[in-house]
């Protein structure tokens, strides 16, 4: 893997590790992140202000009257290269409900026709499959998920739309997401997810985390509207929804 | 109208943006007016000032930005400029005008308020719905959670130069006599992604600011950018921070701001330098701007300057003399 360091104005710096998606990659990541974190926790490095992993890179954001951009870099390139294990975390599986009905799926039709495919079988090529979520980024709590079957890829939408519905299931390339809030965004739009994936009270206030796996239960227009009723009244357990076993 | 600080830093990874004040220098200037931490939670305002009454009590509070204000006591109205502190008895009444610089004021008020911060943070994500108070805006009839005064200023502070109109307000006029405003700007960090034609018509062209733009990002008309032919239009999501110009398949620019994204899959060409952002992020729709490429070591350099001009600006301020007291 080669890494490049990317200015991104005076005080953010990205280290790129690769320009594509590959769990190895995104693992690699997460090691950097985590050795970069004990760092700042013993103040050894000090200047960082916080750092965003993401697939392919990481991205630090520091202060560079403190902290040297030709200092940090060199720390970075020796965290990468130091050859030491990140825990693993039990995997949590979750299986979401997902209403597929044009209401909330605007572009399904047009991803359909884009695929020469049914609508029934975009469906399903999106909900049999288990996702990785590889980052929470973009939003609050929103999850960047893969990796699609080929037979869904799509790229953005030339523009963006504006205003995209809280709770839309999306995709683009290989990866899927769920909007956790109402937003600006340019990916198609297959359905939507009545869960609340992220609340600012909750002491986890995101459902998700990184190295979570998903999977999607097709559910009708009725059982939406009485699972968005539960969640907006509170009386929705979201541990309902966290599977107990693994995914085969 | 909203409350903010100076941004909820430590949540990006769980993609919470940093939110905070658009204008951290003004922002900083009437929280030392009324004797405050630089970093206080304040009420940030866009266009025209609000108008409150004060039900009981002293209050002092202090504005910041380009724009009047006036306070009836007992029936009788006095007109001031902002950029000092006044302190408010029962029953008196305050407007705030209209700016005439930019969009943003800012009125701090001693010792904040009592609400409790969310991860860290007064600040209010409209969006994510918290921060702030209750993560809403203010509106008619809002009431503010203001702490009890107990900081010992004796006399109301005022800031004798404030800082120069450098951008139009929204009037119409107004933006038609100010010439575009520089915005200085690091390359990338996917500049790779643009040709050097594409990259001139960037730096060459002028860029008016949409009706669209928020709190989240400024979106700007102008010379419309294609990305390389051998590269694709989009690349797998990376982190973005305020100030990163990213280039949808559309080519118009966005320029990210407080409250927008922490990842994005568009192409960034450049990066606004940390001291130029606020300027940008508080123009007007319809104002003009355009770009111009500095260094890492410029910019850097330019940072370290402009933190020293604002110490010693905030130094400058000193108590108000009894005869600039409108009653």
């Amino acid at each position: 893997m080669q890494v490049r360091f990317l200015n991104m104005g005076d005080s953010a710096l990205t280290m790129e590790i690769g320009d594509h998606i590959n769990r190895n990659m995104a693992s690699s990541v997460a090691a950097i992140d985590h050795r970069l974190g004990q760092e700042l926790k013993s103040k050894r490095l000090v200047g960082v202000i916080e750092a965003v992993p993401t697939y392919r890179s990481l991205t630090v954001i520091f202060d560079p009257l403190i902290l040297p951009r030709a200092t940090l870099k060199r720390r970075l390139l020796a965290l990468f290269n130091e050859d030491s294990d990140v825990a693993d975390c039990a995997t949590r599986c979750w299986r979401l409900p997902v209403c597929y009905d044009e209401q909330f799926g605007p572009d399904i039709a047009a991803v359909a026709s884009a695929k020469v495919l049914t609508t029934a079988e975009v469906i399903s090529l999106h909900a049999d499959r288990t996702y990785m979520v590889y980052m929470i980024g973009f939003l609050p709590g929103f999850p960047y998920m893969g990796d699609l079957d080929h037979a869904l890829y799509m790229p953005r939408r030339s523009a963006p739309r504006v205003r995209v519905p809280v709770g839309s299931v999306a995709i683009t390339g290989q990866q899927t997401a769920i909007y956790p809030w109402e937003s600006p965004g340019g990916w198609q739009l297959l359905g939507r997810c009545p869960l609340p994936l992220f609340d600012a009270s909750r002491s986890e206030p995101a459902l998700l985390a990184q190295g979570d796996q998903v999977k999607f239960e097709p559910i009708s227009a009725r059982s939406f509207q009485l699972l968005e009723v539960a969640a907006q009244d509170g009386s929705l357990d979201l541990s309902a929804f966290r599977l107990k076993e693994t995914f085969a | 109208m909203s409350i903010q600080d100076q941004g909820r830093f430590g949540y990006r990874r769980l993609g919470v943006p940093q939110s905070g004040v658009l204008q951290p220098k003004f922002a900083k200037i009437a929280n030392v007016l009324v004797g405050n931490h630089e970093d206080t939670a304040l009420l940030e305002f866009f266009l025209t000032g609000p108008t409150f009454s004060l039900k009981e009590g002293t209050l002092r509070l202090a504005v910041a930005g380009d724009c009047l204000l006036e306070m009836t006591r007992n029936g009788k109205r006095r007109m001031f400029r902002a950029w000092r502190s006044i302190t408010m008895q029962t029953g008196d009444t305050l407007q705030i005008g209209q700016v005439q610089s930019g969009k943003a004021g800012y009125i701090a008020v001693t010792d904040g308020f009592t609400m409790t911060s969310v991860m860290d943070s007064h600040s209010t994500y409209l969006r994510g719905g918290f921060g702030g108070l209750g993560g809403k805006l203010l509106i008619s009839g809002s009431n503010l959670p203001i702490a009890n005064q107990t900081a010992t200023l004796e006399r109301n502070m005022y800031l004798p130069s404030p800082p120069p109109a450098e951008i139009p307000g929204s009037s119409r006029e107004s933006i038609a006599c100010f010439p575009p405003a520089t915005i200085r700007v690091i390359k990338g960090p996917q500049d790779d992604y643009f040709t050097k034609q594409t990259l001139n018509d960037f730096l060459q062209g002028v860029y008016t600011i949409s009706k669209e733009s928020d709190r989240m990002g400024s979106r700007l008309e102008g010379p419309l950018l294609t990305h390389r032919s051998d590269k694709s239009p989009e690349i797998v999501s990376d982190g973005i921070v305020p100030g990163a110009i990213q280039i949808p398949g559309n080519g118009a620019p966005i320029v990210m701001l407080a409250d927008g994204p922490t990842v994005g899959g568009y192409p960034k060409i450049a990066t606004v330098i940390s001291i130029d952002l606020p300027k940008l992020a508080v123009m007007t729709p319809g104002s003009r701007l355009c770009f111009d490429a500095v260094t890492v070591d410029e910019a850097e350099n330019l940072l370290r300057a402009d933190r020293a001009d604002l110490a010693a600006l905030l130094a400058t301020i000193v108590p108000l003399p009894d005869i600039a007291e409108p009653f």
